[in-house]
């Protein structure tokens, strides 16, 4: 029952996705301007020891991907809330689990998509890393954009306007991209920076896709990324079930 | 026999400013085969009623049973027999007549085949024959409204809730509304429990009629009997009669019947 739910619940919201195409391919824009942009800055820079600027860059463009587009899934949740769509699902007898992994399922397709295409464009303008690496570092957006579309949808059944919601997912995000080292390494860091940064679990994913991007895989960095985004994910689906089960939204 | 019964069945929220109890306690019974008008000013409680007795909203006092389902024990058996129209109903406006009836009948289990049939089923019954393929957004006003009942009839429930089903609604499309309520009680038995505004509707469409205010139950009987009872003769509109009751009008609550 929970695999046919969701599946059919991935479905509705995967066609919702693929009616707005041009949402889809925006939500790359972003990421892709600091590739352009950005990316050319750091190529004489030395910011590791192995590989080159593009194996430190991107997966932190990767992250970011999911760490802002996975955040804001929420608005449409606040969206059919308002056109009554969240409770007419909810009393069928669907299964609550199915109605946010269905969505989240959807978001985390579409992101590892969005990733595709970045890193094609990454490879253009530069790139180059091991095939495992790159196929480990979309595991990784998938996980992490499980996690945060979670949260995100349980927040967006809490709280009841955009204005609320968009101001929220901005507080946490920011701070969450500065210090988890996404554009820059955080071995750059002074100590005390450094130290706070490791506070932030997203750093934790963002080493571990570094470390896939170079080709080293039995690294401590790679084993805390994964035990850091599984962990995050089951917590987070937990608590946004527990929200879906109960939400007097 | 009973398809709906409730005991004190209450709602708190806790807001800012302490708990508000937007329900005390409703006791109610509602027949089966019966068009209940479930009537109350704003803010009486009428729609967190609602949506306690379809299971969306935990109650956090008293007790309900919906078709032999114990809202508390059972609310996957309550939503298998009831189904619900919401004031603002309930489809994607992006999203076709026709994909929109389908997954509702996914929702509830039926085959890719059973929910295609039962979707063209429903269309005919409610006259959406034509609108199958447009989108949900571009029907009107009173289209909107038979395609979200066509959705809450997916299942074929026993009861059917439906809160102010004719707001904003023209009055043809209101006659077609209640013909339609109607010959969804002569032809399969459905239970229909309504909120309204409008008086006119209540007394025109329901056998019986129970009033809130401020959260509880205030008076309930057929129409006649609390137009004779509060509004003072069997005369009195019903409009008067609801002011006497809720006492926010000019006849005293408690006014004798005329004929004693």
């Amino acid at each position: 029952m929970l695999l046919h739910d969701t599946v059919l619940v991935f479905g509705r919201y995967l066609r919702q996705t693929l009616r707005s195409r041009f949402a889809m391919l925006f939500g790359v824009l972003m990421p892709l301007l600091y590739l352009l942009f950005f990316g050319p800055l750091l190529t004489d820079l030395p910011l590791s020891s192995q590989g080159s600027s593009w194996q430190v860059l991107v997966p932190g463009l990767l992250l970011q991907l999911g760490l802002f587009g996975a955040s804001f899934a929420g608005f449409a949740v606040i969206i059919e809330k308002g056109q009554g769509v969240v409770e007419r699902m909810r009393v069928t007898p669907v299964s609550r689990l199915a109605l946010l992994l269905g969505r989240v399922l959807r978001d985390a397709a579409v992101f590892v998509f969005q990733a595709v295409l970045l890193v094609l464009a990454a490879v253009v303008m530069g790139l180059r890393a091991p095939l495992l690496g790159v196929l480990i570092g979309f595991a990784f957006v998938a996980l992490l954009t499980v996690s945060l579309a979670s949260l995100s949808y349980a927040l967006a059944m809490k709280v009841s306007t955009p204005q609320v919601f968009g101001p929220t997912i901005n507080a946490v995000a920011m701070p969450a991209m500065l210090l988890s080292g996404l554009m820059l390494p955080m071995t750059l860091a002074p100590g005390w920076l450094d130290v706070l940064s490791r506070l932030m679990p997203f750093r934790y994913l963002v080493d571990a896709v570094r470390d896939a991007y170079v080709g080293e895989y039995a690294t401590a960095s790679m084993l805390y990324g994964v035990l850091v985004a599984l962990g995050l994910a089951a917590l987070a689906v937990t608590v946004g079930t527990r929200v879906f089960r109960t939400a007097g939204a | 026999m009973a398809i709906i019964s409730a005991a004190g069945l209450a709602r708190s929220f806790q807001t800012k400013h302490g708990p508000v109890e937007a329900v005390r306690g409703i006791d109610l019974t509602v027949r089966a085969g019966e068009i209940l008008g479930f009537l109350g000013p704003n803010g009486a409680g009428k729609t967190t009623t609602l949506r306690m007795l379809t299971t969306l909203l935990e109650p956090t006092g008293g007790a309900a049973t919906v078709a032999g389902h114990d809202l508390a024990t059972d609310p996957a058996g309550v939503r298998r027999a009831c189904g619900y129209v919401a004031q603002s109903g309930g489809v994607d406006p992006t999203v076709t007549v026709r994909e929109e009836l389908v997954t509702q009948g996914r929702l509830y289990r039926l085959t890719k085949t059973q929910a295609t049939e039962r979707a063209e089923e429903l269309t005919h019954d409610l006259d959406l024959s034509d609108l199958l393929d447009r989108k949900c957004g571009a029907l009107s006003g009173g289209q909107r409204r038979r395609l979200d009942i066509a959705m809450a009839l997916t299942h074929r429930p026993k009861v059917l809730f439906l809160d102010e089903p004719t707001t904003g609604l023209d009055p043809g499309s209101r006659a077609d509304l209640w013909d339609l309520v109607r010959r969804l009680r002569d032809e399969y038995g459905t239970t229909v429990f309504l909120t309204t505004h409008y008086l006119d509707e209540a007394d025109a469409l329901s056998d019986r009629l129970v009033v809130v205010d401020k959260g509880v139950v205030v008076a309930e009987g057929t129409p006649s009997a609390l137009k004779l009872r509060y509004g003072g003769s069997i005369d009195a509109t019903l409009q008067d009669t609801f002011l006497a009751i809720t006492g926010r009008g000019p006849a005293p609550a408690d006014s004798t019947p005329v004929a004693v």
